[in-house]
């Protein structure tokens, strides 16, 4: 049995989780990717995690258009990736939009691991760029 | 090496990291371990919540076509899954027996299994935004990277044409609206651009510099002193002197790697591509002005 009891207090919305895991590039630090991961796991919180937004928007994968399907202003997609611009235009170049206002992203290349996290569980602290 | 990204057919399948009804609760560590694996191994995993809720029935049946194996330490007991909508196949792998990475290989099919080829996904993105379809990009990249929609509009088109590394064309767009996300520096990798950026020389290259012409018409106004200085040098060696300190000066301000340098054309190869460029983008114009074309020209195929 766990260590650790689900933990689902702080989330303000229904909203969904994404981590991209940018497996195929150092640019991400480390660290901060395993933080998070590990902190992800940890809390209860259901989400999806991929290997590399940048090679499913390449191939175009259909993937992308479930992940970022209902997303709205009220249960916002929280992704835990890299520079939000970025995140935007591949979901574009794939051709499966985010939704303006429906998605917020937390940059793993320029947060900490906390404030990422913190984020996408939807807790305490700055809104995020989106 | 960059080859081609795997068409989405053969994506590899989505695991499903299960430990609700009927199955146990994974420790942290553990659980840290398996989808660290899975990860780096390229497959995409669900994490739905622990408590048993409808959740899991969702996540579990929300195939969108790809095939799903459901991984979980469920004691022998293993449950039986369906996809509601009876396109995936459903695999269901304790993770008591054996190596859960070995155990997901061998789930998926030989052809769907992810890094098949080992394409990095190296590739320009354009911001919208920022772009005014101006098409330098287009004439710039040699590698036929980029094209042009039914509409006339710039895409990305051959993204594992791309040179890994290379982030060139990034540096020619007037606007800095190609970005590479996995460039290390700003605004290129993504982060916000700064007035500073757009005026900053260092993102501006004049590359008809390096092949001592009027190639690049559509860079014609930032090359004119370079031009002056080509035209009045017609010594041979001299101009070759003027091409390597220009490539020097090119590898230093674009960042382009050796082997991209390596694998540029010649002057003479280049200008045919410009000059086609030229051709198709003006037979382009010209066509979009009517109806009728309007309407056939969404089968059109744009690169060159
Ligand atoms: S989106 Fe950002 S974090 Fe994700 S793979 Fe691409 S560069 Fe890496
Ligand atoms: S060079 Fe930049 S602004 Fe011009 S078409 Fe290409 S991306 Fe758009």
């Amino acid at each position: 049995m766990s260590d650790r009891e689900p933990r689902t207090e702080g989330r303000g919305d229904s909203g969904r989780i994404l981590y991209c895991h940018c497996a195929y590039a150092k640019v991400v630090p480390v660290e901060t990717k395993r933080e998070v991961l590990e902190q992800l796991g940890a809390s209860g919180a259901a989400f999806e995690a991929v290997p590399d937004l940048c090679e499913m928007s390449a191939r175009k994968d259909p993937a992308l258009a479930r992940l970022c399907a209902g997303g709205s202003e009220s249960a916002k997609l929280r992704i835990a990736a890299c520079y939000p611009r970025a995140v935007r235009w591949l979901f574009h170049a794939a051709g499966t939009p985010l939704a303006k206002g429906a998605f917020e992203v937390h940059n793993m290349r320029e947060q900490s691991a906390s404030e990422v996290v913190a984020g996408v569980l939807n807790q305490e602290g700055e809104p995020a760029a989106t | 090496m960059n080859t081609h990204p795997e068409p989405a057919s053969s994506r590899p399948p989505r695991v499903v990291l299960y430990e609700g009804r009927g199955a146990a609760h994974l420790k942290a560590g553990r659980r840290f371990e398996v989808l660290h694996e899975l990860l780096e191994a390229g497959y995409a995993v669900t994490r739905p919540a622990p408590a048993p809720s409808l959740d899991h029935e969702a996540a579990v049946t929300e195939s969108h076509g790809e095939a799903l194996i459901v991984l979980g330490e469920f004691g022998g007991g293993a449950p039986r899954w369906e996809d509601r909508a009876g396109r995936a196949a459903i695999e269901v792998v304790d993770l008591a027996h054996g190596d859960p990475l070995d155990r997901v290989h061998s789930s998926s099919e030989q052809d769907h299994a992810p890094r098949q080829n080992g394409w990095l996904p190296w590739f320009p993105v354009i911001d919208y935004d920022r772009c005014t379809n101006c098409m330098q990009c287009l004439s710039f990249c040699l590698f036929d990277v980029y094209g042009v929609d039914p509409e006339g509009k710039i895409q990305v088109r051959n993204e594992s044409n791309c040179k890994t590394n290379c982030p060139a064309c990034s540096r020619v767009c007037p606007d800095v609206a190609i970005l590479f996300p996995k460039y290390k520096k700003g605004p290129i990798n993504g982060d916000q651009v700064r007035s500073e950026d757009v005026q900053s020389e260092a993102m501006k290259v004049d590359i008809s510099a390096l092949l001592g012409g009027d190639i690049y018409s559509t860079l014609r106004d930032r090359s004119q002193n370079a031009r002056k200085r080509f035209s009045t040098e017609r010594d041979e060696s001299k101009a070759l002197l003027e091409r390597k300190k220009c490539l020097k000066q090119l590898k230093k301000d674009l960042d382009i790697p050796d082997e991209v340098l390596m694998t540029l054309p010649s002057a003479g190869e280049i200008e045919e591509r410009a000059r086609r460029a030229k051709e198709k983008m003006e037979k382009r114009k010209a066509r979009s002005k009517s109806e009728q074309d309007r309407r056939s020209a969404t089968t059109e195929e744009w690169g060159i």
